[in-house]
């Protein structure tokens, strides 16, 4: 699914540019459930930009799902994105002003989907999430649990081929944490590809695959015995 | 461009800050109001002008005779001379495009002294000696009877047109005028019509004074033989008299032997050049209106732009929200660029509709209060109203562009990392 060959990514801070990443080979086959570890300044969250198409690499080659990443201009990046990836941030990013639904519903907007049919959908992925009746809700009267939950609906809602969630718990607490992964697992399970970032041992452990990041290349590649969130749930 | 969910969203983010977006569109509207508001005194201002010309044909030019200032074919300067009747047919021969030439012989003046008598009544008034054709040139609604008609110039008929102030000085109230008899130095003449002057040129009372005769029963009963002392001329539509009159001159010249450049001999106005001279006045009128008011306006469409940019930089994170969910930069961009066009038009109609308000309550008030001097009917007309649309859209458009371009210039990923 994921195919990244030699990777390179520098920044530019004033005089002195600064290597985050220094040859990455990496790839992550379909229904996967990757967890990307490292402690800050790993270079980890760099790599899901790239992955994300939000950022470009310098050097080496990307392709997702056979397409090569390569030489994008903005609209492109943006077809693609919208086509091929769903993204959870730490801080949720809704949108306030629009409500759940809406929120959810705004990735099949830009694919130009009909007003009808992406409000059945929305509901359909926030049901999936157990928001159903939250629909109507703005998000300052949601929970960070439920945000997250939402804006694990609007990533799904695209149907996109790989899932990417950047620190998906790093803003709750360990019970609020666990359901976000339990759901996480469950859509894993349905057959989707998803790469989290994290840094914490926990969550990274109820992945099927970690991969460890530090200063730029990656130090350990391993799989691991899934642990299901479903058991601290209640 | 027309899909509900962006213009739901573009009413959510101008009501999210009210007051803002008020203060914002007031720009917009105060630079839109002045316009109309700038223009409509303007057309006020020219139709009040315009009023006093009348319905007057105002291609036309008058000429009459002064003294020559050239020794010319052995003729001394300081000559009084006249022009003749065959000068008319003259000039009508030799200088084309002419639509009227129409000689005039006349009486009296302004505060002359009394010279028509009636009964008892008498009066000072000026009488021409004219031709059918004057009432062309010089429009004036027939009251009663009827104008001069070429019978009457062939049949040298003694008959008087009265204008409606020469009526109310020599007869009584509700008395018979067509049919009475008149005595202008002397001669009698027989009523046949009253008229009214529909133009004013700035004293409409002694419009109202005058007596058309015909010009061959004129020349005859005052002993003018040949002699034409005044001529109005007007040329046809389409060529300007300002550029026929040096012909016109020219001829009458060698017929009366006047130094080819001596200009002081024939006397003129020309109506044209006088109106052309307002017309353009009102050019500038125009010109300074929208001028003015177009500078206001852009001081509006700046505040627009500057806000927009402010909302841009608000809406960063958002916006990079946005295009990680895969929106394309050119729907960010139309949608800020519909947004700056959409608060500037709304703006814009509200400074229309109240301009429009405004200048009904003038025209009411001038109603109310009686026409008021060079002053009448303040408007725009629908095609001020269109293109100051126009100009909106445009400045609506103009001031999304530049904050709709640094929407886009943001990566999403620098977008995502705003707080």
């Amino acid at each position: 699914m994921i195919e990244i060959r030699d990777l390179h990514k520098s920044y530019k801070m004033g005089s002195n540019s600064l290597h985050v990443l220094k040859g990455i080979n990496f790839s992550v086959q379909e229904g996967e459930l990757v967890a990307i570890m490292g402690s800050s300044g790993s270079g980890k969250s760099t790599l899901l930009n790239i992955l994300g198409m939000l950022d470009e690499l310098d050097e080496g080659t990307y392709s997702l799902d056979g397409v090569p990443i390569a030489n994008l201009n903005e609209t492109k990046a943006a077809n693609y994105r919208n086509k091929f990836l769903g993204f959870v941030f730490q801080s949720f990013n809704l949108i306030n002003y629009k409500n759940a639904m809406e929120n959810v519903a705004l990735p099949l907007y830009y694919q130009r989907v009909g007003r009808k049919e992406r409000q059945e959908k929305a509901l359909k992925y926030l049901e999936q999430v157990g928001l159903r009746e939250w629909a109507d809700h703005l998000p300052s009267e949601l929970s960070g649990g439920q945000k997250q939950r939402v804006a694990i609906a609007r990533a799904m809602a695209a149907e996109p081929k790989v899932l990417l969630a950047d620190e998906p718990t790093g803003a709750l607490d360990s019970k609020t944490s666990y359901e976000v992964m339990d759901l996480i697992q469950k859509i894993n399970d349905d057959g989707n590809t998803i790469l989290v970032v994290t840094h914490e041992e926990d969550i990274a452990h109820m992945c099927k695959r970690i991969v460890h990041l530090k200063d730029g290349v990656i130090l350990e590649d391993k799989k691991v015995e899934q642990v299901r969130a479903q058991q601290y749930v209640q | 461009m027309f899909n509900k969910d962006r213009w739901k969203e573009i009413l959510e983010v101008l009501t999210t800050n009210w007051f803002r977006t008020v203060l914002t569109a007031f720009g917009v509207f105060w630079g839109i109001l002045i316009l109309i508001i700038l223009l409509s005194a303007g057309k006020g201002f020219q139709n009040g002008i315009m009023v006093d010309f009348g319905d007057i044909a105002t291609n036309t030019m008058f000429m009459w005779t002064q003294t020559t200032t050239k020794e010319y074919k052995g003729l001394p300067k300081g000559r009084r001379y006249n022009f003749k009747v065959e000068d008319v047919a003259a000039i009508k021969e030799q200088v084309p495009n002419l639509r009227f030439v129409s000689p005039r012989n006349q009486l009296g003046g302004f505060g002359g002294n009394n010279n028509v008598v009636r009964g008892i009544r008498t009066g000072a008034f000026n009488v021409y000696g004219d031709y059918p054709e004057y009432i062309e040139q010089d429009p004036m609604t027939i009251t009663s009877g009827r104008f001069l008609n070429y019978n009457d110039i062939n049949d040298k008929r003694k008959i008087a047109v009265l204008g409606e102030g020469v009526k109310k000085e020599l007869y009584e109230k509700g008395e018979e005028v067509i049919g009475s008899y008149i005595k202008i130095q002397g001669v009698s003449f027989l009523v046949v019509g009253t008229y009214k002057k529909n133009s004013n040129n700035g004293d409409g009372e002694e419009g109202q004074k005058e007596i058309f005769v015909p010009f061959t029963a004129f020349s005859q009963a005052f002993n003018r033989g040949n002699d034409v002392g005044w001529m109005a001329i007007t040329a046809k539509d389409g060529s300007s008299i300002t550029s026929l009159k040096e012909k016109v001159m020219d001829v009458v010249k060698a017929n009366r032997k006047i130094h080819p450049e001596d200009d002081r001999a024939v006397g003129h106005f020309d109506l044209y050049e006088e109106f052309g001279r307002v017309q353009s006045l009102f050019g500038a009128i125009t010109f300074i209106g929208y001028f003015v008011g177009i500078l206001v306006l852009l001081s509006g469409i700046i505040g627009v732009s500057n806000i927009m940019l402010i909302v841009v930089k608000e809406r960063t994170k958002e916006i990079g929200i946005r295009r990680a969910l895969g929106e394309s930069p050119w729907s960010i961009k139309g949608q800020i660029l519909l947004e700056s066009v959409f608060l500037t038009i709304i703006s814009g109609m509200a400074g229309i509709s109240l301009g429009a308000l405004f200048i009904y309550a003038v025209n009411a008030l001038l109603d109310s209060v009686g026409p008021v001097d060079m002053f009448l009917n303040p408007s725009v007309s629908l095609g001020v109203v269109v293109s100051a649309l126009v100009i909106l859209m445009v400045s609506g458009l103009l001031a999304g562009f530049i904050p709709a371009n640094s929407a886009i210039k943001v990566k999403p990923i620098d977008a995502l990392r705003t707080e």
